[in-house]
This record gives C-alpha cells, sequence and structure tokens, in this order.
C-alpha cells in the first residue's frame, strides 16, 4: 500500500460528511428524552437549585433574625406563609439558606469520593496484580465500618462543622466508589476490544484514554448519583445529631433537631425541615435510577 | 424412518395453519413469521434449515407458546399432540410443555438449573407430570441416562451440570427433555455449538431414539450438513415464511426455490479451494419493513416483475414437494443441481 | 534451523496456565493448553490450524501476538528472534503480525466510531491523526464499505458481516505481513460467511499477505489454506500440505475428524460415529501419546512414549505424530526399524 501522502481536502472532508452515527450518549439523551418522570424529577432539582443560589431573592426575612415574641407561629401565618421556628425566625426563609448547606454538604463529598475514588478504582482496575490487591484489599478494611458509624467517629474526632462534614462523608463513600470503579474496569479490561488495541501495539496510557475511560465513566457516574440521596440524608443526620453544621447556621437537620421542642406547639412547622430532606433525596434517587435506565441501552 | 404414505385418516401430530407472528418493539413491529403451514406425522423428521432471523427459532417457540406475551401477536391456528395450543390458557398449556412437546435447546444449561443434579431434575419432572413416586422417578432416571448413552449413569446422577462437559450436558438435556415421554420434539439448533467429533454422535443419538420412540421431530439448524443427516423432510425458512418443502433428497438434489439453490450453491466446501465463492448478493430483509411481494425477490437473479407484485402463495410441486417461487411454478425456470456429494471430496 | 522461505518459524512453544486453589492460593493443576509445538509459516501462503475445544489453537494464536506470555519456546520472525536484545521486539512484531478475533462485536470499542478504532493502530506508532484517519477511510473501501455511509458509525449500527470487515480493516492498517485470523468467520451466517471468505482472498492477493488461519470449521479450512495443521489437547498431531491431509490423512485423529463430518448425500448418511466421548481435559491429559484413550490403534507403546512430530514424506513436507508411522517404534503396524 502506497504512503499516505498529506490528506487532501477531500478525505478530511469526506468524513466530516460521513453519515453521522449515533453515539452512546446520543442514545442515552434521546431515551432520557422520553423518560417523563426523570425530567420532572430533573426539573424539581434544577428549581431547587436555583432558588437555593438566589436565595436573597426569594425570600424577604433575614433568616438569622429571630423575635421571642413570634415563636413557633404556624403555616398560614401572614407574612411568614412557612410559619417561625423556636427562636422566632421566619423558617421559609430559614428553609431556603439552608438548602445552600444542606446540598452542599450532600453533593460535595460525593463529587470528591469519585474523583479520589475514581481514580484510585481505575487504576486498581486497569493495573491488576499488587496495586490492585493492596488497593481493593484496604478498600475492604474501610468498608468493614457502616458508613454512618464511620462519619460518626470521624466527626468525633474531629469536631463538628461543615468543613469536617464534608470530609468525613468523603472518606466514608470513598470505599464504594473504589469498588465499582476497580469493578467495571475489570470487566472493560478483559473484553476483546482492549485485546485487540494491546495487539496493535498501544502503551498503556493510550490504551486507558482511548478505550477504558470512555466504557467506564458512564456506570461509575450513575452509581455516584445514586450516593447523593445517601450523602444528603447522612449530612441532615450528622447534624441533626450536633455532629455536622452549627448554630445559628441553617441547615435542614440541625433544623429538625431544633424543632423538636416545638411540636406539640406547632407540628406541621416541625416536620417541614424534614419534609424537605425527604423529597430532596428522593428526587436524587429518582433521577439516578432513570439515569441508570436511559444508559442501559440494549447495544 | 418415514411411514409409507398412510391415507389422509391418521391425524398429523403437528398441525400449524398460516402462522403469523409479530413482535412490539418500541420503534417498530417486526413480522418474524408470515404465513406458516405445515402438518408433521408421528415418526417424521421435520428439518427447518435457514439462516438467522428468518424466524426459525420463533416458529418453535411459538409451537409451545414460549414467547413474551406482551409483546407478541399470534395468529393462525397450532394443534399439537390433539391440543389447540393457540386458544389453551397457561395452566393448561404448562401440562402440555415438557409431558407432550419437549424442546432441546443449543446451549444445554438453558434447560439445566445449575443448583441440581441431573438426577433430581429429571426425576422432579417426571415426578410433576406424570405423579409416580421419587423412587419409581429416580429409577427412570436412570434409564434416562443409560438410553442416551452417559457413561457411567448412575453415577452421573449425582452430578450438578458444571460437573459434566459439553457433550454430556447435552445428553443429559435429551434425558430430561425424554422423560415424559413427549410425542413431539423441538430441537433448536442442539449441535451448532458441539464439536464436530461430539456433534455427529448426538446427531446418530437422535436418529436413534426418534425411530425407537416414534416421535415427531422438528429439528431446526443453519447446516446444510446437519439437516441431511436428521431430516426426512426439509422446510427451507426465509424471511418469516417456507419458501420450499419437500423430502431431503428431492430438495438437495434438485431445489424447488431459487433461495435454497442460492444457499446450496454458496455452501462453503472444501472442494471449491481456489475458486471464488458464489455469494447471494445483497442482505436479509428487515422484518420491520418487508418490500411488497416476494422477499427474496430484491436479491433473486431470476426475479421479474411479477414476483414483486404480490407475495407468492403455496404451490405444489409435486404431492409432497411446495414452492413460493412462481416461476419455478409455471416450470419458467431450471434451477441448477448444486452436486454437493460430488463436490464434498473431504468425505472419505 | 528455520528454514530460510518461512516468514515465521515457531520453537517448541509451551504455554501451562496454572489454576490456583486451596487456602493460599497454591497452583492445584496445570492446564497444558499448548505443549512443544513448532512448526512454521510460509511466505504467501495460509496456513490452516484445525482442532476441537481444548486443543490449543486459540492460545497458540495469542501466544503468536505475544498476548500470552510462552512458558518455553521462541518465535522467528523473518529469521530474527522475537523478544531477544539483536532480535525483534514485541512491539516491532506487531507492525508485522496482527490479528482478527471472533466475535465481531466484542472486538471493537462500542464508543468509539469504526474509523477511529481503525485509526487507533497506526495513530498509536506515530501517524498524525488526520493521516490516520485517511489511511482508514481508504481501508474502509478495501472492505467493501463506503467511507461516507460507515465511517462515522458506531458498532451497533452495523450488521455482524460488517463488522467483521471493520475488524480486518483494523487488522490491516499497521500493514502487516501476517494476519492471524481465530475463528474470523465462524459466528456469521453462512451467506455472509462467503462473502467475507471472497473479501479475504481479494485482499491476500492485493496486500500480498501471509494468513494463519484458526477455524473448528473444517470445510472452511480446507477451503480457505494451503497447508494444514491439525491439533489434539495442545499438540501438534498432523501437518502438511491441504489436499495431501484431507485426502489421504495419516494420523487416526485426522481421519475420525474428517469422517465425522456430516454428509452432503442423504442416501449416504453417518452411520457410526467415528470417536465417542468428548474431547479429554487438557488438565490432565494421557501418558505417552494423548490421544491413545480414544485412538483406534492404540497399544502399548502410545502409553508409554509420547510420539515425536516426524516426516512422512522424504521432503519433510508431511508431519504425523503417531507411532504406527515409526519404523522400529514397536508398535505392530509400524516397519521394522531399517525398512523403506
Amino acid at each position: 500500500m502506497a504512503d499516505v501522502a498529506v490528506p487532501s481536502t477531500d478525505a478530511a472532508t469526506a468524513l466530516k460528511r460521513a453519515q453521522q452515527g449515533k453515539g452512546y450518549w446520543r442514545r442515552v439523551w434521546e431515551r432520557l428524552r422520553e423518560d417523563k418522570v426523570t425530567l420532572a424529577v430533573i426539573g424539581v432539582l434544577a428549581m431547587l437549585l436555583v432558588m437555593v443560589v438566589f436565595a436573597p431573592w426569594f425570600t424577604i426575612h433575614d433568616p438569622y433574625t429571630g423575635s421571642v415574641l413570634r415563636r413557633l407561629k404556624p403555616v398560614g401565618t401572614p407574612g411568614h406563609w412557612l410559619g417561625t421556628d423556636e427562636v422566632g425566625r421566619d423558617l421559609w426563609s430559614r428553609m431556603v439558606y439552608g438548602g445552600r448547606l444542606s446540598l452542599l454538604a450532600g453533593v460535595v463529598p460525593v463529587f470528591l469520593a469519585l474523583l479520589i475514588g475514581g481514580f484510585l478504582g481505575i487504576l486498581a482496575g486497569y493495573a491488576g496484580g499488587l496495586l490492585n490487591s493492596a488497593v481493593m484489599r484496604l478498600t475492604d478494611v474501610l468498608y468493614a465500618f457502616p458508613s454512618i458509624l464511620l462519619a460518626i467517629a470521624i466527626t468525633g474526632i474531629l469536631g463538628a462543622g461543615l468543613q469536617n462534614t464534608i470530609l468525613a462523608l468523603t472518606i466514608s463513600f470513598i470505599p464504594p466508589i473504589i469498588r465499582i470503579s476497580e469493578s467495571v474496569t475489570t470487566q472493560v479490561r478483559n473484553l476483546d476490544f482492549v485485546e485487540a488495541a494491546r495487539a496493535s501495539g498501544a502503551r498503556r496510557l493510550t490504551i486507558m484514554r482511548y478505550h477504558i475511560l470512555n466504557n467506564v465513566l458512564g456506570p461509575i457516574l450513575v452509581y455516584a448519583t445514586s450516593l447523593i440521596s445517601i450523602c444528603i440524608i447522612l449530612a441532615a443526620g450528622l447534624s441533626f445529631l450536633g455532629l455536622g453544621v452549627t448554630p445559628p447556621s441553617a441547615e435542614w437537620g440541625l433544623m429538625l433537631n431544633n424543632l423538636r421542642q416545638g411540636i406539640w406547639a406547632s407540628p406541621l412547622v416541625a416536620a417541614l425541615p424534614g419534609v424537605m430532606i425527604f423529597v430532596t433525596s428522593m428526587c436524587f434517587n429518582l433521577m439516578s435510577d432513570g439515569l441508570r435506565q436511559a444508559m442501559d441501552v440494549r447495544l | 424412518m418415514t411411514q409409507a404414505h398412510a391415507p389422509m385418516a391418521k391425524e398429523p401430530v403437528v398441525s400449524v395453519e398460516n402462522l403469523h407472528v409479530r413482535f412490539l418493539m418500541r420503534e417498530a413491529t417486526v413480522a418474524a413469521i408470515n404465513g406458516v403451514s405445515f402438518d408433521l406425522e408421528a415418526g417424521q423428521v421435520l428439518g427447518i434449515l435457514g439462516e438467522s432471523g428468518s424466524g426459525k427459532s420463533v416458529t418453535l417457540r411459538a409451537l409451545m407458546r414460549l414467547l413474551p406475551p406482551a409483546r407478541t401477536r399470534m395468529e393462525g391456528r397450532i394443534r399439537v399432540a390433539g391440543h389447540e395450543i393457540t386458544t389453551m390458557d397457561e395452566a393448561a398449556l404448562r401440562q402440555v410443555r415438557g409431558a407432550k412437546v419437549a424442546m432441546i435447546f443449543q446451549e444445554p444449561m438453558i434447560a439445566l438449573d445449575p443448583v441440581f443434579t441431573i438426577g433430581v431434575q429429571i426425576a422432579e419432572t417426571i415426578v410433576r407430570h406424570e405423579g409416580v413416586s421419587y423412587r419409581a422417578a429416580n429409577k427412570r432416571a436412570l434409564e434416562l441416562l443409560e438410553m442416551v448413552q452417559i457413561p457411567s449413569a448412575a453415577r452421573r446422577l449425582k452430578a450438578y451440570p458444571h460437573e459434566m462437559s459439553g457433550g454430556m450436558r447435552q445428553r443429559a438435556m435429551i434425558a430430561l427433555a425424554l422423560s415424559c415421554r413427549p410425542s413431539v420434539l423441538l430441537a433448536d439448533e442442539p449441535t451448532t455449538a458441539l464439536d464436530v467429533t461430539v456433534q455427529i454422535q448426538i446427531i446418530l443419538l437422535l436418529r436413534q431414539l426418534q425411530q425407537e420412540l416414534g416421535m415427531a421431530v422438528i429439528f431446526v439448524t443453519h447446516d446444510v450438513g446437519v439437516a441431511v443427516e436428521v431430516a426426512d423432510r426439509i422446510a427451507v425458512m426465509y424471511a418469516g415464511r417456507f419458501v420450499e418443502v419437500g423430502p431431503t433428497e428431492k430438495v438437495i438434489d434438485a431445489p424447488g426455490h431459487p433461495y435454497t439453490a442460492a444457499l446450496l450453491t454458496s455452501t462453503v466446501l472444501g472442494s471449491a479451494f481456489g475458486r471464488r465463492l458464489e455469494v447471494i448478493p445483497g442482505m436479509p430483509p428487515d422484518l420491520r419493513a418487508l418490500p411488497e411481494g416476494c422477499s427474496f425477490a430484491p436479491r433473486c437473479r431470476h426475479a421479474e416483475e411479477h414476483c414483486r407484485v404480490r407475495m407468492p402463495p403455496e404451490s405444489t410441486l409435486s404431492p409432497e414437494r411446495m414452492t413460493r417461487c412462481l416461476r419455478v411454478a409455471a416450470g419458467e425456470i431450471d434451477l441448477p443441481s448444486p452436486n454437493l456429494s460430488d463436490r464434498n471430496v473431504t468425505r472419505p | 534451523m528455520p528454514r530460510p522461505s518461512a516468514l515465521l518459524a515457531v520453537e517448541h512453544l509451551t504455554k501451562h496456565f496454572a489454576l490456583k486453589g486451596g487456602l493460599f492460593g497454591r497452583t492445584s493443576a496445570l492446564v497444558q493448553a499448548v505443549d512443544d509445538v513448532s512448526f512454521t509459516v510460509e511466505r504467501g501462503e495460509t496456513l490452516g490450524i484445525v482442532g476441537e475445544s481444548g486443543c490449543g489453537k486459540s492460545t497458540t494464536a495469542r501466544l503468536l501476538m505475544h498476548l500470552i506470555k510462552p512458558d518455553r519456546g521462541s518465535i522467528a520472525f523473518e529469521g530474527q528472534t522475537v523478544g531477544a536484545a539483536e532480535g525483534l521486539s514485541h512491539r516491532q512484531l506487531h507492525r508485522q503480525m496482527q490479528m482478527v478475533f471472533q466475535d465481531s462485536y466484542a472486538s471493537l470499542n462500542p464508543r468509539l466510531p469504526v474509523a477511529m478504532s481503525i485509526a487507533f493502530g497506526p495513530l498509536v506508532h506515530g501517524l498524525a491523526k488526520a493521516h490516520a484517519l485517511a489511511r482508514a477511510m481508504e481501508l474502509l473501501a478495501a472492505v467493501g464499505l463506503d467511507p461516507a455511509l460507515f465511517a462515522n458509525r458506531y458498532p451497533h449500527e452495523l450488521s455482524g458481516g460488517q463488522r467483521q470487515r471493520i475488524n480486518v480493516a483494523r487488522a490491516l492498517a499497521l500493514e502487516p505481513r501476517i494476519v492471524i485470523l481465530d475463528e474470523a468467520v465462524s459466528a456469521l451466517d453462512k451467506s455472509v460467511e462467503a462473502q467475507v471468505l471472497n473479501l479475504l482472498a481479494d485482499l491476500k492477493a492485493r496486500f500480498d499477505l501471509t494468513y494463519v488461519f484458526i477455524s473448528h470449521d473444517l470445510n472452511v479450512v480446507r477451503y480457505i489454506s494451503d497447508r494444514v495443521m491439525v491439533m489434539y489437547l495442545g499438540k501438534i498431531v498432523e501437518i502438511g500440505p491441504a489436499d495431501r491431509v484431507y485426502g489421504d490423512p495419516q494420523h487416526p485423529y485426522t481421519r475420525a475428524l474428517l469422517s465425522a463430518m456430516p454428509s452432503m448425500d442423504p442416501r449416504r448418511r453417518t452411520r457410526q460415529a467415528p470417536l465417542s466421548g468428548d474431547p479429554p481435559n487438557p488438565i490432565r491429559p494421557p501418558s505417552g501419546c494423548r490421544f491413545r484413550t480414544r485412538c483406534p490403534l492404540a497399544e502399548k507403546v502410545c502409553e508409554t512414549t509420547p510420539p515425536a512430530l516426524l516426516a512422512l514424506a522424504p521432503d519433510g513436507a508431511r508431519r504425523v505424530a503417531c507411532h504406527v508411522h515409526v519404523p522400529g517404534s514397536g508398535h505392530t503396524r509400524a516397519a521394522a526399524r531399517g525398512a523403506a
């Protein structure tokens, strides 16, 4: 076969004009578009995100100013449509501002765990052998602890506060992500096309870049998304126990704890933060489910 | 092997009339079977020869109504061993499956449960269908394993499927299928995944068992050689229809449909060394959008205008032969004899 | 000594897989997948390798491609030993020898357009991306697929035959001299198989290739091969020109294999299976000649001494590993020592 000269415009444009195939992500998107439930849930979460980020625009009262006179007003009080908490602060404002910390503590740990755990897991899965054994046995040790106990232990040692909460939760979520990353990577590594890539003499990093990553990131991402719903509940739980966010910051779990004393006076108000935790966690759960279904494309 | 041509007073053990099967998928409806009719007498072996996508496996599963009910639409009449399969309810069907009609598969692990020993699986089937005691069933299981020529049968009764080799698993699956003395055996490519020396053993075993037990067998395969070894009659299937049916020798020596002729000539045989192979041009039709007229016409070198107008009906070439080719039925074309037996110089 | 015309010379290739068992992962058994296999591949020929499950033909292919490391033995390409200091490196060998796998779908990265899959090899060996893609387009045309229609498609959008053409194009992208086809047409429909075989013949002539064709389908191997090598339980039992091995098989296993093929004549159906039972387990192969447990001609000497692969005809074109053909071996059917 003659040497290939500098490609004429013909070859390059021919490639561009060649009939586009439907790649994997395009098909995932198409399936997602038809899934009304998941779209609705994503809409709800997007709305929540907007309200939480632009909190000052959505609230009238200052979440930190309280008034003993206006304690535990019920839902529907003029001026405070969701009532007030036990120190007289407007509940709606507290909820919206609280959403910032709750969401932060719910999403950031998973994101960080994804970066660290994903990297370690993919590395272990691809390398195999001794490195794999070392990483996986270490993971097994951490896995032995139930995540909530691990989180409590870490915050117990380090003390309360948003940063320590995020740190503790990140550490709790790294082992499961390592496990799933390693598992998926090992599966992909044994497929024929990776062997074919090795047979063309490619180096390991090249194979990783072209063949492993694009097949592995999808499932790992979906799994991580499913962890967010758990993380939100754990973060709220830690704050509820006093090990997470500290007062006077607004955070749903913390609010739930503080409002316990008012449960006889205004039960609806006392339950609202819990409802919020539930709804948000549920939405993330449904979203990750929908994503997983959309990605389960029968190729 | 073949019954003498008995008068039609004897009812065929399998009778299919105008079977249509469609699968309703997300994007389109797949017309898997489009008008299949045939009769099968007891003691006869019908070989269904076709490539993937021709509908041969779907036909078998339709005979036992094993297709997913939510997505499948079946029309036509199916009568097996005296039962009207199309109108029976699930409970009655379960009585028939395994007892009157049995099926063997390409992959024995489909039929065999990995967590039970072979002996237990066979005995359980017998007890369930025939209601005898476990002792009697176990005795019969031993007899069955000996019948399918598994060595050290008594020991193998206690073996798990994964402890057996491929050929032995196949035999165990056949034993399981025959445990309730079915009158019809459906075989879905049971030898395709086997090594050549094991394949011929299983083929001979099936022939022998079929003769001894007088079963009617429908044997699906894509391998011409296997069909020749096993079948009394061959039905060639294309795009969900039988394009030709006839006695094996007649179909092989003098095919009655251009697809059969093309399939036989393009069969790779060693004697063609050094020569270009004849191929059937084009690709099989998309079952979601079948063309008007004869489905083979786009690839047929004998196709004419009137072939594309509408689907050719079944025409009889002789009392035993049917073809769906208008031109062959009218005697307009002469299909070449592929002379497979001459070309196959590899057999000593 | 590798013969001068041999493109590839394989000597004493051996691979035993260890089965780990027990509490501490000790090796409990050895799967003798490939055992002391030596053969050559001549320039411009098609060498067919046949055998049943467990015979080691796929392992041999992977050993040739260095996808698995052999326990013993050497491979020499054009006289240069692979892996030796002065010889060819493995990376260089991959420029000369490529492989097409059986599973057309699993052989392609589902997330890459097929043109990228084809271009990957040249890319890896230093060709610029634009050049690599241009070569991919040329190869698509060479295997009969219109680049305008197929270059940007994904594997799941193609049929089995089309995918296998892509795999062939991918194998040719590095301009190898030898292409190993490991059951490359086995999973295809018969009519598609014929198309791909025609394509392989065209490409061989056009690009001056040498093929190693591995298959369990005896008809296809006979059709495509110049020489044929028959393997059983990790050893070569017979090797020689295809027409002679098929027309006049000398090893009892070859004879059994060939007569086990289904008859094409309904009037002359097979009456008896030539071999009984399944191919035995490569974990504990029989002592001496590995075929002796199923061989109709087995005798005492077959149990004690493994037969060597020795030349039959004076010119060494045919070799058989059977005591019957070794004068003075002690087998009752063998000629006495010194006899012609």
